[in-house]
């Protein structure tokens, strides 16, 4: 019962942020309107007997994830001009097209396989046995303990690809290139940026 | 309390030491500063070097196949692989030396990159599970892209962001097909999926569709047809350096990938995909070799012929026995030191940065740089597989084992594309030998990456003439073990 109601306050709330979220047309309260969204998705994670996955969607997408998103928006400049013209026409009949189709395709397989459910499937708590973050951390560390740290590299990766797009440094330039007259003045340009 | 699981990380100590000596350039050249270019490509060659006895060493591993939870496969197509992927990031750290040292815009973060990228290509022939596979192709995926974009020249930006984005769209296709294997056969190893399909029978939509969306996100990696698009236009802006470590690395390391996701996960549904490959194979080696009569930019050309010798290596790949397997291997080694060979010729022809890389600059080369001109013509003889270089062994091989498995027709097209082939080839050579000079451009001479141009064009004859070298070896290692 407890279930249930909890469900019909934060069902509509997640619908209704979601939809918010994309009638917006100022761009930090459409991110904001997804921060609730993702509240409301991460009640249902509790619901479903996922704490961990509760505590990693507030932490990682509540937290981190929206503000850099809100900082990404801010460094754009918050009242900057969106062109709201279209340059491809068809574009927005087809997106409707898709996105009514998905929706269907997604009704359908849910309905088809597992059917709609208010609480965890059986063998969920089989496995939840003794905590679900203690359930994870056993697959996590022993099982998939490689994948884990291989991510590690793919995040050292990508750090240091953000920074060598991001950042020139004035030593690593000696002077403008003698052909591509793309960034004709990279040292002033980091300057200038810096 | 969790019981901590056996670790056994010596199979997997090639990539610690790649990854590790590259963290360390990484933390090192920060504290130091500026470090010296020729310093940075000492270490990275120490790592590189390190990383392939380490992995020769495995060659006579007897513990089990499998290990750290049974996530990387710790057999001897893995050394091999390993070992030629070694190789090229070698040969991609000495052009790199070269062509960035010299144009002002030498990064430190060049090496890291390059060696986090073999890193994530050798991890990807030694994984034993889909999602290891996963993060390998995305570690060297990520780390190709800003390789690609590490010129000051605008191609190289918008080479880059092409690359990434359909990269992107490619990795979610093969999450996607990762996915369905996973609901098909409720494991992503790659041997237990193998188990798990072996004995049913019977219509199985899941393992067909992650079959197909997993070909799907290999096809992009490799460019075979119809996922080619982004090859010409990503081998010709980014730096030539880098494309010749891309053209040889990507493929060596995807396509061993491939063996192993075919041969063994959809093994018990040989039929079910031996039509979507040889349909692809057929595809890229009639497509590659015609698009590329109609280029005038001979990176363009050594892109489009790149798509034509994936359909080549699909061909072999048909066949699913260990001979086949074999003669994939040696064509990966083939193709690995022609390409190599050839875009390190086109990058000290082109006059490095300014790449000028158009069939006009390359008009008479002959009489301004015979030797450059000598070797160019040595690597497109064995791109179009004329004997007796290591090109025409590879194509023989590949075909001869389409054959015995009953697929002539896919060779005897094989044989037509490279036909047309020939013909593009020696039109450059043509270009090079009978016509008046056009451009003023200067050759530029470099002891290092003359000396790897040598080492690649004795392979490229040595191994065209005595393939035996390597054949025994490489026939040892297609034994797959599961």
């Amino acid at each position: 019962m407890a279930e249930l109601i909890v469900f019909w306050v934060f069902a509509p709330l997640a619908v209704a942020s979601g939809i918010a979220m994309l009638l917006q047309r100022n761009a930090v309260y459409s991110a904001l309107f997804l921060v609730v969204n993702f509240f409301a998705l991460a009640v249902f994670f509790l619901m479903l007997g996922a704490e961990f996955l509760f505590a990693v969607q507030i932490i990682v997408y509540a937290g981190a994830i929206m503000v850099l998103f809100l900082f990404v928006i801010m460094l754009l400049g918050v009242d900057r001009e969106e062109r709201l013209v279209e340059p491809i026409r068809w574009q927005r009949p087809l997106g409707i097209f898709l996105g009514v189709g998905i929706t269907a395709e997604i009704f359908a397989a849910v309905r088809a396989g597992v059917g709609f459910a208010a609480k965890a499937p059986g063998g969920f708590a089989l496995v939840n046995q003794g905590g679900n973050a203690q359930a994870i951390a056993k697959v996590l560390f022993t099982d998939y303990f490689l994948p884990f740290e291989i991510t590690s590299i793919l995040l050292i990766v990508a750090a240091v690809a953000a920074m060598v797009l991001a950042h020139r440094r004035r030593g690593a330039v000696s002077g403008p290139p003698p052909a591509g007259p793309a960034r004709p003045q990279p040292d002033r340009e980091a300057e200038v940026a810096g | 309390m969790i019981p901590a699981p056996h670790l056994d990380f010596l199979p997997l100590l090639p990539e610690l030491i790649v990854a590790g000596v590259a963290v360390a350039l990484l933390v090192g050249g920060a504290l130091v500063g500026r470090p010296s270019q020729t310093v940075l490509l000492l270490l990275t060659l120490a790592g590189l070097i390190a990383a392939a006895a380490a992995s020769a060493y495995l060659w006579n591993w007897d513990g089990p196949g499998r290990v750290l939870g049974e996530m990387i496969q710790a057999d001897r197509l893995a050394v091999v692989s390993r070992m030629i992927l070694l190789g090229v990031g070698a040969f991609g750290a000495l052009y790199g030396h070269h062509y960035f040292a010299r144009t002002g815009v030498a990064r430190m973060e060049f090496y890291p990159l390059l060696l986090l990228a073999v890193s994530g290509m050798t991890l990807l022939v030694a994984s034993a599970d889909l999602i290891v596979v996963f993060l390998a192709l995305e570690i060297l995926s990520l780390a190709l892209y800003i390789l690609v974009a590490l010129s000051f020249r605008m191609a190289s930006a918008e080479a880059s962001m092409k690359y990434f984005l359909l990269g992107a769209f490619s990795s979610a296709f093969f999450l996607y097909g990762l996915a369905m294997a996973y609901g098909a056969a409720g494991t992503t190893k790659i041997d237990g999926i193998a188990l798990a399909l072996s004995g049913r029978t019977g219509s199985q939509p899941l393992a067909l569709a992650a079959v197909g969306l997993l070909l799907i996100g290999f096809g992009f990696k490799v460019s075979v047809v119809p996922f080619h698009m982004w090859t010409p236009d990503v081998y010709q802006g980014a730096p030539t350096s880098v494309t010749a470590f891309m053209a040889a690395g990507t493929k060596v390391a995807a396509f061993t990938a491939l063996i192993r996701v075919l041969d063994v996960s959809f093994q018990p549904l040989t039929w079910d995909w031996r039509p979507a490959v040889w349909a692809l194979a057929a595809a890229s080696m009639v497509l590659g070799s015609l698009l590329a009569i109609a280029q005038t930019d001979l990176k363009r050309l050594l892109g489009y012929s790149s798509i034509a010798h994936a359909g080549f290596i699909l061909t072999g790949l048909i066949a699913t026995d260990g001979a086949g397997i074999a003669a994939v291997t040696f064509y990966l080694v083939a193709y690995s030191v022609t390409v190599l060979g050839a875009f390190g010729t086109v990058m000290l022809a082109s006059g490095g940065i300014r790449e000028r890389t158009s069939f006009d600059s390359f008009r008479g080369l002959a009489g301004r740089s015979p030797m450059l001109a000598g070797l160019l013509t040595l690597f497109l003889l064995s791109l179009a597989g004329i004997p007796p270089t290591v090109g025409f062994i590879a194509k023989a091989g590949v075909f001869g084992s389409a054959i015995r498995a009953g697929f002539w027709p896919l060779a005897l097209i094989g044989v037509l594309a490279s036909v047309v082939g020939a013909f593009f080839y020696l039109r450059v050579i043509v270009l090079m030998y009978m016509e008046e000079p056009q451009a003023e451009l200067e050759p530029e001479g470099a002891a290092l990456p003359g000396a790897a141009l040598a080492l690649a064009a004795g392979l490229t004859l040595v191994l065209g003439v005595f393939p035996q070298i390597i054949l025994p070896v490489l026939e040892k290692a297609a034994i797959l073990r599961w």
